[in-house]
């Protein structure tokens, strides 16, 4: 449960993380606040050279409001945009999905952005990400690029981000006034969600429905107008499911099946 | 051939006292306190960040010693289990887990004490659900854990705000 030998780096700005990042590629892994790279470290299932530790660096550290989005920088813990006094208002379905993410110890190290660049497909920042439409910031000594979630969420711990490339922040669209729900399934509140649920419904009345845990990358929805529970069965007979050993697949569909209602008609109330 | 890399000298402000020794990038934390430091109080259980054992205070925020490496920790501030007892007198939360029977053999009793040593100071009022999902983040074999809620809820009944009883 030891990992293996690397590098420590510890740069002071972005530039010399993207310097980093150019030298080494896929040789380093960027080190925030570790809650999903040191246990895979300390597994042996990676055994990055390098690791760049970007937990100081001051232009990382924002939480912006622009006119359309809030936009979190890479080193901000996910208790601190849980804390932070606006969420309710401006992201609630942030609000009520962060609770949900890991425990309240992992939280205080663990980052927004951080896990939304590990792509866990039962995590619950990358689904509120797709939920939302939102968007990532790459940069590298190349340049920078933004990429909505739906193209930067490949695959199950797979993203489009190059290996040269540091997520600087990413964009939650605001949406004040939205109806939110969220609903997991986990043996324990923190573990692994096996089902995670959302629905958002905007203002102008279009309800979204979320899953996590299921395929390789978060589902995002909208559920139209026709027969609720029909669209319901279909994603839930469609979904690309697979065993593991928290639940069968067959477990999962029928989770999505059961509770979709319930986090719709949440948002309907 | 695999080979180690050079220890790096960490500095640590722990327990309010500079500490100082040489570690290898890959030493974690929770073996640096208690193998080069000699804090043996901060315990190990999973090494991978679930059953929080290791849980000390870093920069003023509970987090698991085991996924948290000791030269990421170089010029912080640590908090560990050993802070709380006064030349040997238990403090109130640990006077608490006493009173109430919230531990048996102790194992995972350090990283809980630190968890609720931050949480209690950010909200020294919670309610029992509250309580409960902080220590959600905690594995303990012994105790069924309602005894732990119990005694966190103790001090905070401790510390009711006044209320103000008279007139103008």
């Amino acid at each position: 449960m030891k990992p293996r030998s690397f590098d420590y780096h510890r740069p002071r700005s972005v530039e010399e993380v993207l310097a980093l990042l150019a030298k080494y590629g896929d040789d380093a892994r960027i080190l925030a606040g570790g809650q999903s790279l040191v246990p895979m470290m300390n597994f042996r299932l990676l055994e990055p050279q390098a690791l760049i530790d970007i937990r100081h660096i001051p232009e990382l550290g924002h939480v912006h409001v622009e006119r359309d989005y809030v936009e979190v920088g890479a080193a901000v813990t996910q208790n601190r945009l849980l804390a932070w006094h606006d969420l309710g208002e401006r992201l609630p379905l942030l609000a009520a999905t962060l609770p949900w993410v890991g425990h309240f110890q992992t939280r205080n190290r663990g980052t927004v952005c951080g896990s939304i660049a590990h792509a866990d497909p039962s995590s619950e920042l990358p689904l509120s990400l797709a939920m939302l439409g939102g968007e990532v910031v790459l940069r590298s000594v190349r340049g920078e690029r933004v990429l909505p979630a739906s193209e930067f969420q490949t695959g199950m711990l797979s993203t489009a981000r190059e290996s040269d490339e540091l997520l600087t922040a990413v964009r939650f669209p605001t949406h004040a006034g939205a109806k939110v729900a969220f609903r997991e399934v986990a043996r324990r509140h923190g573990d692994f969600a096996i089902v995670g649920l959302g629905a958002l419904r905007a203002p102008d009345g279009d309800i979204i429905l979320g899953i996590a845990g299921v395929a390789g990358a978060p589902l995002v929805e909208k559920m139209g107008p026709g027969d609720l529970m029909d669209r319901i069965g279909d994603i839930a007979t469609e979904i690309e499911a697979q065993d593991d050993i928290h639940a069968s697949a067959a477990m999962r569909r029928d989770i999505v099946r059961r509770l979709s209602p319930l986090v719709i008609a949440e948002v309907q109330a | 051939m695999i080979e180690a890399k050079p220890r790096q000298r960490v500095t640590i402000t722990l327990n309010g006292r500079k500490v100082v020794g040489d570690a290898e990038p890959r030493m974690l934390l929770s073996d640096f306190l208690r193998q080069v430091i000699g804090a043996t109080g901060t315990h190990v259980g999973c090494e991978h960040g679930v059953c929080g054992c290791c849980t000390v205070i870093i920069d003023g925020v509970a987090g698991r010693s085991c996924l948290t490496f000791a030269v990421q920790a170089d010029g912080s501030d640590i908090e560990t289990v050993e802070s709380l007892a006064d030349n040997g007198a238990m403090n109130e939360l640990q006077e608490a887990f006493h009173r109430h029977h919230a531990l048996q053999c102790g194992f995972c009793t350090p990283g809980i004490l630190m968890s609720f040593t931050d949480f209690l100071r950010r909200n020294p009022q919670p309610s029992r659900q509250e309580v409960t999902e902080v220590l959600g983040g905690h594995l303990c074999r012994c105790t069924g854990y309602v005894k732990i809620v119990d005694a966190v809820m103790d001090v905070a009944a401790r510390h009711q705000p006044q209320q103000d009883v008279g007139g103008v």
